[in-house]
């Protein structure tokens, strides 16, 4: 399944949730926001949104700034 | 003295607001964070490093237990983008406040009002507490005010540019007529344009690259936490008028003859 995470294409396995893919990447512990195809995905969830073919993914979090 | 400044119905001990950006590591910013005194500090949203999302994350070393977060929407040019960004913000856990910022052009990074007016009417309307980064406008700082915003927040010059206050009589009008809080943000160069900021009347300075900047940041953190205390403390004792000629300060009477 081809997804793009960040603008960067990214080849995942079918079936994964929007919680197994911040697992996978190493996220679990940090504040981040995640948009699905420009609509948010509440933290709620997580855990029962399936990736899909195509899928536009931004996930976000806090960096230094004024 | 009790002074506490209050925002959005919060209340805080320290004036001074300082930003996270530009500094060499967390732990700088963590150092300089804690000297400064300041309770609110700001962040930006960004992508995650999907390849290298790195053992560390800036709130690991500002929690946000100690301190209120306040991200901005640095880097948006169109009410859009800005909105989309608050969201994203509020999503991520840590609050409803938000420094709005709808830049207008790069090279100054002055704000583009118009679009600051749109972007704050609908933040407003979805709960968000909204800080609104202005030029040293009136007419502007009204307007948001009317709409809901929850302070008002002219630069004192372009930001990064530590010019100080460009236009203090601007400023004054701005306090004059505001009803919620007015803080200085941008533009801030050394200790004593805080200073002035907070002389002016002020409720708050906030500044990022004059502390972030400077050759040892930490000292200069300490700086701005004095200044920002000694402006606030001679605004409230008010100050002399100024006169073009002199009035001794020693008694004239007993003079020796």
């Amino acid at each position: 399944m081809h997804v793009i995470i960040n603008g960067e294409a990214q080849t995942l396995s079918a079936g994964l949730t929007v919680a197994d893919l911040i697992s996978q990447l190493g996220l679990n512990q940090r504040r981040v926001a995640v948009e699905m195809n420009r609509e948010i995905v509440a933290r709620e969830h997580y855990g029962d949104r399936l990736l899909r073919e195509g899928d536009q993914v931004e996930i976000v979090h806090f960096v230094g700034g004024g | 003295m009790a002074d506490p400044f209050e925002l959005a119905g919060k209340s805080f001990q320290s004036r001074l607001i300082v930003g996270t950006g530009k500094y060499r590591d967390f732990a700088e910013t963590k150092r300089a964070v804690e000297v400064s005194g300041a309770e609110i500090v700001t962040v930006a949203l960004r992508r995650v490093n999907i390849t290298d999302p790195g053992k560390e994350n800036l709130l690991d070393f500002l929690s946000p237990s100690r301190y209120t977060i306040l991200p901005n929407t640095a880097g948006c040019y169109t009410a859009d983008e800005a909105i989309r960004t608050a969201r994203l913000a509020r999503e991520a856990g840590i609050g409803n406040l938000v420094k709005l910022e709808v830049i207008g052009d790069q090279k100054t990074l002055f704000p583009d009002v118009p679009a600051t007016l749109e972007a704050a009417k609908v933040l407003v309307r979805e709960g968000f507490v909204v800080l609104p980064y202005i030029n040293d406008d009136p007419i502007a700082a009204k307007k948001l005010e009317e709409i809901g915003c929850a302070a008002v927040m002219p630069l004192a010059a372009p930001i990064g540019s530590g010019l100080g206050i460009r236009n203090p009589y601007n400023i004054r009008i701005i306090l004059e007529q505001a009803r919620v809080p007015v803080i200085v943000d941008a533009g801030v160069g050394t200790a004593s344009d805080a200073a002035v900021a907070m002389e002016l009347g002020c409720d708050a300075v906030l500044m990022n690259t004059a502390i972030a900047g400077a050759k040892d940041p930490i000292l200069m953190a300490e700086a701005m936490r004095l200044a920002v205390e000694a402006g606030r403390k001679a605004f409230l004792a008010g100050r002399i008028q100024r006169k073009l000629y002199a009035t001794a300060s020693s008694p004239i009477e007993g003079l020796l003859g």
